[in-house]
């Protein structure tokens, strides 16, 4: 990538990756330094700012840009009574350290009880912040969600954040590129979340290092902003550096209107230029995945890595069964985790616990469409259903369209924003040994609170199984079937 | 940044592939607000079970991480590379790095050096059979040497490069001021700015 860009036909990440250029990296034998690229958006968040402000102030140092510069408190921010302080004194250094940084560098801040405060990822877009074209980056793995508008959207270490904080740059190596087509209609039941768990389960943890990935075709087309936010979250959980989705009218139509999109003169340019981000005909793509969007069902993962999935219907498989030893072993040590026997329908399998939030899957319309299958439905007693708006922003909406009686109404504990049990840095923990289906990103071991399980499901699988107690798909609820 | 040509030490076998960085330090740690001191939070829910290869002699002191493939996947914290560098450990040998911690390994001055799998393999045999073997690897000759195994790693020039003279990041970009300050003078009009904020 990004090599001999003048004439050849491009992907649309290596037309970003060229309009960001700021120095071209030296061929020295036989090898590129890194290409110095423009950051053009900087998201900031508690968790991996501290050592980079320190870091500034030991070298004495300022923020370049400021105004390219956005700050919020999502990953410790209680999801219950925001009005006290934090309890956790660790939890509340970590934000009070935000806001002192935040001030002290001149740092717009987000903080809890505003409006905008929430996960970083739900609120550059919320903004209008996250526009086609742009590089965009955050001490966090899932900046990848951001890709849905056509950015390349990267996550960063805590000493890459001091770097752009402090030259508005990144010295970044060239990625390579693959194609993600899916082509065909989702049935009704099926969603974003199913489609990247099936790339996932593909393509494993590692298949996408080193890539871009670029998602195409018609069933990605098709989809909403939203979900395709879902699927560019994740493609970190395929190793992915970056997954991204061509600008088009449903890009342009979420962008317009949103507080910081531009306006004027200024949108004409604007979508002019994003009208040029497709990947143009003949380029190439160092890989390609083709996956039918028809053949597709409801996904679960079944393990502790996300690329441990298998459709609904399926049952829990037998490691014995895998050719590779790495794969097999991984299996056997993750059955054992998660405590579940070679065999069992995934449909049976029961949940203490279903969370729905996350940077994945907790903006309003996944909100809704849980919220559509659960009205005038009962609560299975024993499962406890947490539901976290993405941002308080999120909330407000849903508010103000009623989802949250639906949700009380349902017996659901409605809470305020954050990432809360996604990672459970705030008191939303599974208990050791709990089970839970998740609409977050990661089943990893102890990822949702000490010894807990984690199930990854999308938002209407999530909400079936609160209604059955045991995972289930939107279908098993909307068509009880005879017993 | 400590300038790293070569270095022997103690080999641990940590015979796991996935080693994501959640277990390499679990996400209360992140909670912190220093950049070191994580010594105690490496491998956190390993170290509590007795037969973990870090609390077993002589592998505790160890200071080169040999691992299987796809080490550090998950989260991109960095905190995963200091609490590697607080524990003791120089280098980490694996056949496959996530993206994001090889990129943080660099920076940090931690040798995250490839080696390929029968390799690592065979060096995990050594280290079995021979406990408290010493690994010794040469970024001049990218060579790993560990008994009788005797292999090369792969690594990119420039980071090699990096290690070596023990450069950060920040000072070296901080020499491009002139081009940084070309290319803003070339940013179109409609890009978005966060100030003056609009609600
Ligand atoms: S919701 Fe989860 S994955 Fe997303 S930013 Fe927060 S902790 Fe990370």
């Amino acid at each position: 990538m990004a090599e001999n860009m003048a004439d050849k036909p491009l992907t649309l990440a290596e037309k970003v990756w060229r309009d960001h250029i700021v120095v071209r990296g030296e061929e020295k034998d036989g090898e590129r330094s890194p290409d110095l690229l423009y950051i053009d958006l900087h998201l900031v968040h508690e968790v991996t700012s501290p050592q980079a402000f320190e870091g500034l102030r030991l070298a004495g140092r300022s923020v370049r840009r400021p105004d390219l510069t956005i700050a919020t408190e999502d990953h410790n921010t209680p999801t219950l009574e925001i009005d006290k302080p934090i309890a956790d004194p660790v939890s509340r250094k970590q934000v009070q350290t935000l806001r002192t940084n935040a001030e002290e560098f001149g740092i717009r801040l987000h903080s809890l009880g505003d409006a905008n405060q929430g996960i970083v990822h739900v609120v550059g877009p919320q903004l209008g912040l996250t526009q086609p074209g742009m590089t965009v980056v955050c001490g966090d793995s899932h900046t990848s969600t951001h890709g849905a508008f056509g950015s390349l959207a990267m996550g960063i270490g805590t000493s890459e954040v001091e770097h752009v904080l402090a030259t508005q740059t990144l010295p970044l190596k060239p990625f390579k590129t693959m194609a993600i087509t899916v082509n065909g209609t989702l049935k009704p039941g099926v969603s974003a979340k199913d489609i990247i768990l099936a790339v996932i389960a593909k393509i494993g943890t590692g298949g996408g290092q080193g890539y871009v990935l670029e998602y195409r075709g018609s069933a990605i087309e098709q989809l909403s902003m939203e979900a395709r936010m879902t699927i560019c979250n994740m493609s970190i959980e395929a190793g992915a550096r970056a997954g991204m989705v061509a600008p088009d009218e449903t890009t342009f139509n979420y962008v317009q209107g949103r507080p910081h999109a531009p306006a004027g003169e200024d949108w004409d340019a604007a979508v002019e230029y994003w009208r040029s981000l497709r990947t143009d005909e003949g380029a190439q793509f160092d890989a390609e995945v083709i996956l039918d969007a028809d053949e597709l069902e409801p996904f679960v993962t079944w393990g502790t890595n996300p690329g441990q999935g298998v459709s609904l219907s399926d049952a829990v498989p037998d490691p014995a069964t895998f050719d590779d030893p790495v794969d097999r072993e991984s299996a056997e040590r993750a059955l054992q985790y998660m405590d579940l026997a070679p065999g069992t329908p995934m449909k049976d399998i029961r949940v203490d616990t279903v969370f729905l939030g996350s940077c994945t899957n907790a903006r309003l319309e996944d909100l809704r469409a849980a919220a559509e299958i659960i009205r005038g439905r009962e609560k299975d007693p024993d499962v406890r259903m947490i539901v976290v708006p993405g941002s308080a922003k999120v909330r407000l909406d849903a508010e103000a369209e009623g989802l949250d009686q639906v949700f009380k109404d349902f017996g659901a504990e409605w809470r305020f924003a954050g990432c809360s049990m996604c990672l459970g840095m705030n008191p939303d923990q599974l208990a050791p040994g709990e089970r839970c289906a998740s609409t977050s990103n990661r089943n990893f071991e102890g990822r949702q609170g000490k010894g807990g399980r984690t199930h990854l499901v999308s938002p209407v699988v999530a909400a079936a199984t609160a209604i059955r107690g045991t995972l289930s798909a939107p279908s098993d609820v909307l068509q009880p079937q005879a017993a | 940044m400590e300038p790293i040509t070569t270095h022997t030490g103690i080999g641990v076998p940590l015979k796991a592939s996935n080693v994501d960085t959640d277990q390499i330090i679990p996400a209360v740690f992140l909670k912190r607000i220093t950049k070191t001191g994580f010594d105690d939070a490496l491998f956190y829910a390993w170290r509590k079970n007795p037969d973990f290869v870090l609390n077993q002699e002589p592998y505790r002191h160890g200071s080169v991480l040999v691992a299987g493939p796809d080490f550090g996947t998950g989260s991109s914290r960095e905190h995963a590379v200091w609490a590697l560098k607080d524990y003791g450990f120089r280098v980490v040998i694996s056949s496959r790095f996530a993206d994001i911690f090889y990129g943080n390994a660099a920076k940090q001055g931690l040798l995250a050096a490839k080696v390929a799998q029968p390799d690592v393999e065979l060096i995990f045999k050594e280290l079995e059979t021979e406990p408290g073997t010493e690994i010794t690897v040469d970024l001049e000759s990218r060579t790993v040497i560990c008994g009788t195994v005797e292999t090369t790693f792969s690594i990119d020039n420039y980071t090699r490069w990096r290690l070596m003279e023990g450069l950060d990041d920040i000072s070296l970009t901080l020499r491009q001021e002139e081009a940084i300050s070309t290319y803003e003078a070339t940013r179109p009009g409609f890009k978005p700015t966060t100030l003056p904020a609009r609600t």
